[in-house]
């Protein structure tokens, strides 16, 4: 794109232009002043613009999922421009109009994003001034921003008086100055969400909601298990119904369905549901297929290596789980006629699910538009764009707009889900309480978070790559929950073995500073060294750090008739300098939340290549009756570059409720979810012991 | 086969044509364009589909069309006071000032089940607050933040002077 036809898209005004570090960077300053016929940058990471009636609009690939993205990087903006964050709209994931992203994942919103939006908004602001310093003939140091207004003296002006006019572009490298957080006003403090009005009144378009002139609604034809393949299928009645059309068509991305896509579209919903019922359909089903009671053994038996341990190791194991986002996985595609594709999904990836498209389709990645909405959630789940690719197979059959929302059985069986594994692990400890040695092998649940944290002498740390029988892929913290809840429940362990507090055992292997500081503000607001052991009480603690973020969280359970209540949950999260206080308390809480689930009772179960927990009338997630008193302690860094903050926080909560029911029961739960069926038969009788 | 052809919908009527056995969610949201109110699952488990049918919340995606013709039905769009001021119901406010949501797909059920709750119970204790709103799914997992909503909603609608 040269710079002509980008200003014939967003009209006049002055346009920063954020590009990496390591990239040329030669334009600076004087870039401004160029020819219009010149070429946008290639690799950009964010930009922004002020038009010549002063509105502000930042553009970046980044999407909001739930994790108030939107409101921080608003807040990004203002910071640096000394704007009101009521006068920045945000442009996000939308692959015409923003730079390229890799996507939302990996909690990089805060620590890679958020800064360069920064940036560009400290450089938008420096144009300002030197456009008012130029108009009113003064010197740069007598012109001050704020409120949205450029002022000298008397003379006070908007942006859009000073952007008039102009077309002017500036691109600046990422390493520019930025105003420290110990002086600012609009970051670091509580903003309320820039679009919650939209969504308290039910008025944001999701991606399921879009609806396009002439759309016909798909269903599409899935395997009764995993891996079938379709024998035989008539379509004769299908047909016969007035206004149906079936679509069958070989696709060549990753699909779990096999490589046919087989849909029906009809111009209204229950249509397309009775035409997919009438499709006759034969499968072959692949035998062999493991259940999710074997899963564990199946780990170590495709392991690519076997182990020889060096300590006694004790076995655990982590069930698959599934993301449950409220809002399943949903597209609605539209061609044009000079061969484009458009398509609204909800996506962590726009531009990974462009790429999929355009491989799809065999055309330039010029040639798809995706664009996602702010999105009803992801936890991770939301890679990649099976709905988006779904849907333009089909709208291009049919040559009319098609949606394809997925229901929530099909999202709960065909969508990916969090790894199940096996972990096996095991410490030796001096009478002291000095941790000597230690041993942790993952199978297939993942690497994050494999290390231990602790001061350890001689250790081994090894992830197997095992072959799993699900589909599965990333989610919020992903391993980390594994790893965490395996190492803190071991580390528990051994401060029992050594008759050692487990708070005190922990701070004793602990060099880490900011560990060590979440461990202890957990802890006093807790109450922990004053808790009251009584019978069916139980307490637990865990700590950890993944992602930039440090973690600690302490638990109360009680027991009764078998059955546990998490009770009261305290969590202390630092991720550097806190970005918007509300809304980190409201991750933090949520996490916790979504944790007991994982912590609890979630689990998928499968056999026969059949999801059987696919409607949540089978899945039990987390609800208002599940939920402890649930206290954050957020420790703000001012002196340490802002983190992100969406999963880390969940990485404690498995681990503190397991110590707590040790605590309760003398029962070492090895197993999450740890009592999807109540505690087992034994537990009562202990825990009023 | 039986056909829907009016429905009165916040405050107005909707003329449609549908077949009775149809689910008012789909209707509402294919039929008339009012997306607000969400899927969820399809099986009556989350309430992200709820919506007031005579004052009292109703899960949508389990509820024939057919069945509340002629009955006064409010969805998220029609909560809020139809003023040029455009105002907030309390509980709509009180959700924002609580911060209770995150993604926002759970919150138009949420926000009709909450004023469902208080209808019933104007003051609720967290306890009367689980059990009336234990059948709303949150995923993001922010139900300490909606119970908090509703107390303060609560609060606001028994101030002399409060919205009706």
């Amino acid at each position: 794109m040269t710079r002509r036809e980008f200003f014939a898209i967003v009209g006049g005004g002055i346009v920063v232009i954020l590009i990496p570090d390591d990239s040329d960077a030669q334009e600076s300053g004087g870039g401004a002043r160029r020819g219009m016929n010149q070429r946008m940058p290639e690799q950009v990471n964010a930009w922004l613009h002020i038009a010549e009636d002063g509105s502000i609009t930042v553009y970046t690939g980044k999407v909001e999922v739930g994790q108030n993205a939107r409101t921080s990087l608003t807040q990004a903006a203002a910071e640096e421009l000394h704007a009101p964050v009521a006068s920045i709209r945000l442009v996000m994931g939308d692959t015409a109009l923003t730079p390229f992203d890799m996507g939302t994942f990996g909690s990089m919103t805060t620590p890679n994003m958020w800064p360069q939006i920064r940036k560009a908004s400290a450089a938008a602001r420096e144009m300002l001034i030197d456009l008012a310093s130029q108009r009113w003939m003064v010197g740069r140091a007598a012109i001050a921003v704020a409120d949205g207004k450029v002022s000298a003296g008397q003379r006070s002006t908007g942006f859009g008086d000073l952007t008039h006019g102009e077309k002017l572009v500036r691109t600046i490298p990422a390493g520019a100055a930025l105003t420290p957080a110990s002086e600012w006003k609009v970051a670091g403090h509580s903003v309320q969400k820039v679009n919650g009005r939209e969504i308290v009144t039910g008025a944001h378009p999701y991606a399921y909601d879009v609806h396009r002139p002439g759309m016909l609604y798909a269903k599409v034809l899935y395997p009764p298990s995993f891996g079938a393949k379709l024998a035989s299928l008539d379509t004769s009645e299908t047909e016969a119904i007035p206004g149906v059309k079936v679509v069958r068509r070989k696709i060549s991305g990753e699909r779990e369905a096999g490589s046919d896509l087989v849909g029906v579209l009809a111009a209204d919903p229950a249509t397309a549901e009775k035409a997919l019922a009438a499709l006759k359909a034969e499968w072959t089903p692949l035998n062999g297929h493991p259940s999710s009671k074997d899963v564990f053994d199946y780990f170590r038996q495709t392991a690519p290596e076997s182990v020889s341990p060096r300590l006694d190791l004790a076995s655990y194991t982590v069930a698959y789980i599934a993301h449950v986002p409220l809002e399943p996985r949903g597209a609605v595609a539209e061609w044009s006629e000079d061969g484009k594709l458009m398509v609204w999904t909800g996506s962590q990836r726009p531009f990974g699910v462009r790429s999929e498209l355009a491989t799809e389709f065999g055309i330039p990645e010029d040639s798809v538009h995706v664009i996602v909405p702010d999105t009803g959630s992801g936890y991770g789940g939301k890679h990649q764009g099976d709905a988006a690719v779904e849907a333009a197979v089909l709208a291009k059959a049919a040559g009319k707009p098609v949606k394809r929302n997925w229901t929530r059985e099909e999202e709960m069986t065909w969508a990916y889900f969090r790894p199940g594994g096996l972990i096996e692990a095991g410490g030796k400890v001096n009478p002291d309480g000095a941790l000597a040695a230690w041993e942790f092998h993952n199978y297939n649940s993942g690497p994050s978070a494999l290390q231990t944290p602790y001061r350890v002498a001689e250790k081994h740390e090894q992830f197997h790559r095992s072959k799993s029988p699900l589909r599965q892929g990333s989610y919020r913290g992903l391993a980390a929950t594994a790893n965490h809840f395996v190492r803190e429940s071991v580390m528990d362990d051994l401060a029992h073995s050594v008759s050692m507090d487990p708070l005190e055992f922990r701070l004793k292997n602990l060099d880490n500073e900011r560990l060590r500081n979440v461990l202890t503000a957990a802890a006093e607001r807790f109450g922990w060294a004053h808790r009251k052991r009584a019978p069916g009480r139980g307490f637990g603690l865990a700590a950890g750090v993944e992602k930039g973020g440090y973690i600690a969280t302490c638990a109360e359970i009680s027991v009764a008739n078998g059955a546990v209540k998490v009770v009261r949950v305290v969590e202390a999260f630092e991720c550097g300098a806190i970005v918007n206080p509300e809304h980190l308390a409201n991750q933090v809480e949520g996490a916790v939340a979504m944790g007991i689930g994982g912590a609890l009772f979630e689990h998928v179960d499968f056999a026969g290549g059949k999801v059987i927990t696919n409607r949540l009338a089978r899945y039990r997630v987390p609800r208002f009756a599940d939920m402890p008193v649930i206290e954050s302690v957020l420790l703000d860094r001012k002196d340490i570059p802002s983190a992100g903050a969406g999963e880390t926080p969940i990485v404690g909560v498995a681990p503190a409720i397991a110590n707590a029911i040790f605590d309760a029961t003398g029962q070492r739960l090895r197993s999450l979810p740890l009592v999807a069926n109540g505690l087992p038969a034994l537990s009562a009788s202990s825990a009023l012991a | 086969m039986a056909r829907v052809t009016q429905l009165e919908i916040n405050g107005t009527r909707r003329h449609l044509d549908a077949d009775s056995d149809r689910t008012l969610l789909s209707v509402l949201r294919d039929d008339l364009a009012l997306t607000g109110t969400k899927y969820g699952c399809g099986e009556g488990q989350c309430a992200a589909c709820t919506v007031l049918v005579d004052g009292m919340p109703t899960k949508s995606c389990i509820t024939k069309v057919g069945a509340v013709a002629g009955k006064p039905i409010v969805t998220i769009e029609g909560l809020a006071p139809q003023s040029p001021a455009g105002g907030l119901h309390p509980v709509q406010e009180a959700f924002l000032e609580a911060d209770a949501m995150q993604c926002g797909w759970c919150t138009p059920g949420m926000i009709l089940g909450a004023v469902g709750l208080l209808t019933r119970s104007p003051n609720p204790t967290d306890a009367e607050i689980v059990t009336g709103m234990n059948g709303h799914i949150c995923r993001c997992g922010t139900y300490p933040r909606i119970a908090r909503a509703i107390h303060i909603a609560a609060q606001k609608s028994t101030k002399p002077g409060a919205h009706a």
